[in-house]
């Protein structure tokens, strides 16, 4: 379509520049998450006025995490396709040696030191164990029988084990969550997945005398969060003081008396939806969850016209996964789940978080961009 | 084929978007969920919410009170707090705990160890508000860090009281020390209901009178309401009601006494009790080694801790209450005094001694070979005959033993006000039934009853209740509970409580039998195994030497000091009480492998009675004299000594 004499227009190349730099990113997908990511910032400079550096850093966070969002949906599917089986097996090698070398902080043996820097292996896990399944189910697609979800049963089963033992019931919960996720989408029987639910009731039991009693106590403290107003409790019934006092238009922002007394525990973090809540009102939770329904809708959307298996799996589980941190966090936050370590998703402060979702979104953007079957 | 194939591909498709479908209407109705619960929150119950947030305005803040003090009978300081300055981590605002640290080096110098017990403190305590990384701040390390605080979000000076224990290693075991409460002993607040006067509350006592006055010496938490502002400072204090001053504790014990007590022990292990006979009041209370309570105040390091732990000589274990001993021969005038109560024997009963006992083809040697002749009750406390008292165990029978020796306390926990008191072993038929579980284990043999008579075999008490034993016979059978507290001070009332001798019992004696096993211990230091060390004393007293077996001897071996090993020496034990009219004070010291009762443990009671009742101070060379128990030349000694 270019003629050759047009090659060497200033004004071609930068245009052809521009079209490289956007090609692969997904508009409206682009558009919805970064609305949060500045509802997110908005909040978080209200949460940390004592320490206006968090919204600073949280910019650098947002640099890295876009950045790396271009350079997956840079990626095509396929290519991704062979990170799985390594990043998988890298990700249960770090379970392992956190298991046996890492720190221990708050009495949890969750993080692994490298160099300088620590960071938490269960994080990497989230992306690690969809793209694991989605690649076990795509190679087999053709024969998918029982005995396929049982192997995937297995590989599901190891690193949550390992992350609940840390313990970080959380974070395992939310990487089961995901794998399950990918094993829905495969097409396992509904009968199957009844059978399994009757089971997992009837498991409960046994499961409350493995808990530690720190987690017991989260969850009795949400039945009744009175019987511990100055310990487990203190959490819950200060962030549903701050949602429920911030009425239908909120105190305003920056004007959150729940917030700025410091009544709200891990503000810029688990607990910001809090300080939104508390500020924006109800109108902004609307907002806000309808931000979250369109990332969403948007994102089955492009699973739905995936070109592959593989593909099809991958998205709508990233998908599933940020209406679960969503929900989640919103859930603990107003008193109807138990406190675990949630981040609300482009919301909370939280460099690793941030790429994290971002690397996901990437991961959709590439696989709507090759939603068509390259013939080569 | 290739048509299956596709076929089959679409069908899956079909699936797929089936469950597509399936989640995104999950996905609405989980939102819609919590979008009532928004409604519930927001706008049903607004008006509830807002009016907490409104009250949540005050914050309570909690202010601890101080501690009571320690203080000995003539109003001498044993544990005092002074103010100092410690620097606190706020660890929730702070978001790189490693790098603040080294931030902090630069200001104010960090040890090794402070950063360990930082770390400590930071794993075992969740949700701690503020841990100290460094305390006893000096003026100048304050300026400087007040200079560079804006570095420093999350990081403040707080005045803190301290413990502090002038006497450092003296009646360390007495006065006990505090440390920072640990979940152990939240759980035992929770248990006392007492939560909540211990919020703001960091230290509490561990062990000694600090532990068993715990609640006397916390007073009352005060609390202060204070309307923050928009960033969370208090800006007034609404109402406050101030912290009560925890009470103080005047002991017993005359701390003068008690350095002079230990002095005398020079660097020995043992035990000393000493008792005032018509009151229960301890007037000294020893346990060697001690350790330096001050090292707990702020955590233990982890070097003082090992060495404290795992010295052989057992620095942390608290002999007087928690150490048990046979009595040795110590245990002869309590066998007379049965003897004469149960009318076993007569006050001239004599037996002629061979310098053996046989019993079933069995020979209990005595101490003395060839044996002290002709012996009568007298006589046989005088030179501690053990063939003696092998005839008249063997004659009562244990369980007469035991039920008359019961009365006298042993084998039953004194009640002392301090934690952690053993019961030791008073052995009886009942005793080895309940102790062993194999029958032929339990049976009791007559056998073994014969040197329960010189207080050795399964014998087994503390010195707590071997000193309360013989403040018993000297008060003429009148027992008291034996106490450290005198009586307590409220400071703020101006109220004294005083902590009221506790009578026990009067055990029903005769005056008769009193007297003439009174007069026998008087002769057993005025021509006796305990005249060397008390002969010339300036005061009546009765006394008793006693030598403790660690290791067992073979029938016909003879312990020879000079092969033993230094810890499988015998206990030298020493009981004591004067003046003999009408008793003062009554005490019984134990110095470990001390060898022979009258050599070690004997001038140690000397040095304390001449301070007791003359107020003599010891002489440097008497101290000397004491440490030199295990000279060459004993045999001098050989004939005055005694015993097992």
């Amino acid at each position: 379509m270019a003629l050759e004499s047009a090659e060497f227009s200033p004004r071609r190349i930068f245009h052809r520049t521009a079209a490289r730099m956007v090609a692969g990113i997904d508009g409206p997908l682009f558009a919805l998450s970064l609305a949060l990511v500045a509802l997110g910032l908005a909040t978080l400079f209200s949460a940390s006025y004592e320490n206006p550096g968090r919204v600073s850093a949280q910019l650098t966070h947002l640099a890295l995490a876009i950045t790396a969002m271009w350079l997956v949906a840079q990626i095509p599917p396929q290519t991704l396709m062979r990170f799985a089986v390594p990043a998988y097996l890298f990700g249960v090698a770090l379970l392992v040696a956190v298991a046996l070398a890492g720190d221990v902080v708050n009495g949890a043996r969750r993080w692994l030191h490298v160099g300088v820097a620590r960071f938490q292996p269960s994080e990497m896990m989230k992306l690690a164990l969809p793209l694991m399944l989605a690649w076990y189910f795509h190679r087999n697609e053709a024969t998918l029988r029982m005995r396929d979800f049982a192997v995937a049963a297995v590989l599901l089963a190891v690193p949550v084990l390992l992350i609940a033992r840390q313990p970080d019931l959380g974070t395992a919960v939310l990487v089961a969550a995901a794998g399950c996720y990918v094993i829905f989408f495969a097409g396992i029987g509904w009968k199957v997945i009844a059978a399994l639910g009757v089971l997992g009731l009837a498991s409960l039991f046994p499961l409350w005398g493995m808990l530690h009693d720190y987690q017991r106590r989260r969850i009795l403290t949400l039945i009744d969060p009175t019987q511990d107003p100055l310990g487990a409790g203190y959490h819950i019934i200060q962030s549903t003081i701050a949602v429920g006092s911030g009425g239908i238009t909120g105190k305003g922002w920056l004007h959150g008396t729940q917030t700025h007394l410091e009544f709200i525990p891990e503000r810029h973090t688990d607990f910001i939806f809090a300080v939104y809540s508390e500020e924006f009102g109800l109108i902004g939770n609307l907002i806000l969850l309808t931000l979250y329904t369109l990332l969403i809708a948007r994102g089955l959307m492009i699973a739905a016209n995936a070109a592959t298996f593989f593909a099809r799996l991958l998205a709508a589980t990233i998908t599933l996964m940020f209406f679960t941190y969503a929900f989640v966090n919103m859930g603990m936050v107003s008193g109807i789940l138990p406190v675990v370590g949630v981040p609300l998703p482009f919301i909370s402060y939280g460099g690793t978080a941030l790429l994290t979702l971002f690397i996901g979104i990437g991961i959709l953007m590439s696989v709507h961009s090759h939603r068509r079957l390259v013939q080569t | 084929m290739r048509l299956g194939e596709l076929k089959n591909h679409e069908r899956e498709l079909h699936l797929f978007q089936l469950r597509i479908g399936f989640a995104g209407f999950a996905v609405l109705a989980a939102f819609a969920l919590l979008f009532a619960r928004f409604i519930h929150l927001q706008v049903v119950q607004h008006d509830a919410y807002a009016s907490k947030a409104e009250e949540n305005r005050i914050s309570i803040v909690p202010i601890a009170p101080n501690r009571g003090l320690i203080l000995d009978r003539n109003g001498v300081v044993l544990a005092r707090n002074y103010s100092a300055y410690t620097l606190e981590i706020f660890p929730a605002k702070v978001r790189d705990l490693e790098r603040t640290i080294q931030e902090l080096e630069e200001v104010v110098e960090i040890q090794a160890k402070d950063r360990t017990r930082f770390r400590k403190l930071f794993a075992e305590i969740r949700n701690a508000e503020s841990l100290p990384i460094r305390t006893r701040l000096t003026d100048e390390e304050v300026a400087r860090f007040a200079a560079n605080r804006y570095r420093f979000p999350g990081v403040e000076i707080k005045a803190r009281l301290f413990r502090q224990y002038p006497f450092g290693e003296v009646a360390s075991h007495v006065i006990g020390y505090i440390g920072r409460i640990n979940q152990k002993d939240q759980e035992k607040l929770a248990e006392l209901e007492v939560e909540a006067n211990y919020r703001g509350t960091d230290y509490i006592g561990k062990s000694g009178l600090e532990a068993s006055y715990q609640q006397e010496l916390h007073g009352t938490t005060g609390f202060e309401q204070v309307e923050i502002d928009a960033a969370g400072r208090g800006i007034r204090t609404l109402a406050r009601t101030n912290a009560e001053a925890g009470n103080n504790v005047t002991l017993t014990l005359d701390i003068k006494l008690q350095e002079i007590a230990e002095a005398a022990f020079g660097e020995r292990r043992g035990a000393l009790v000493a008792i005032e006979p018509s009151s229960g009041s301890v007037l000294a209370f020893v346990s060697k080694p001690g350790f330096d309570p001050n090292l707990f105040v702020d955590g233990i390091d982890s070097a003082s801790w090992a060495e404290l732990n795992n010295s052989p000589d057992r620095p942390l274990i608290n002999r007087a209450i928690a150490g048990i001993y046979p009595p040795g021969s110590t245990f002869k005038p309590y066998m007379a005094m049965a003897a004469l109560e149960l009318g076993k024997r007569t006050q001239k009963s004599a037996i002629n001694d061979p310098g053996y006992f046989e019993f079933g083809g069995r020979r209990f040697r005595d101490s003395k070979p060839g044996g002290h002749g002709h012996v009568d009750l007298y006589k046989s406390i005088v030179v501690s005959s053990d063939t003696f008292y092998y005839q008249l165990a063997n004659d009562m029978g244990i369980d007469a033993i035991a039920d008359f020796m019961g009365k006298f306390g042993f084998g039953a926990k004194s009640g002392i006000d301090l934690e952690g008191e053993a019961t030791g072993v008073l052995p009886s038929q009942e005793w080895k039934q309940r102790r062993f579980r194999r029958p032929e284990q339990q049976k009791w043999y007559a056998g073994e009853t014969i040197s329960i008579g010189i207080g050795q075999g399964y014998n087994a008490y503390t010195p707590i209740q071997l000193a309360v034993a013989l403040a018993t016979l000297a008060a003429n059978g009148d027992m008291y509970r034996p106490r450290l507290a005198s009586h307590i001070d409220n400071l703020r009332t101006g109220e004294r409580r005083q902590i009221e001798p506790a009578l026990l019992k009067r055990i029903p004696l005769k005056a008769e039998n009193i007297e003439f096993v009174k007069r026998a211990m008087a002769g057993v230091n005025k021509e006796g195994t305990g005249a060397r060390s008390f002969g010339s004393a300036q005061y009546t007293n009765g006394g008793k030497t006693g030598t403790a077996q660690v290791i067992g001897m073979k029938q016909n071996e003879k312990y020879d000091e000079r092969k033993v090993a230094e810890r499988h020496r015998d206990h030298s034990l020493f009981i004591v009480f004067a003046p003999l009219e009408s008793p003062k004070i009554a005490l019984f010291a134990i110095v470990e492998n001390g060898g022979f009762g009258a050599r070690a443990a004997a001038p140690i009671a000397r040095t304390v009675l001449d301070y007791y009742l003359l107020g003599k101070l010891p002489e440097s060379s008497t101290a000397g004299d004491a440490t030199g128990a295990l000279k060459p030349g004993a045999a001098a000694l050989e004939e005055e000594v005694e015993s097992d």
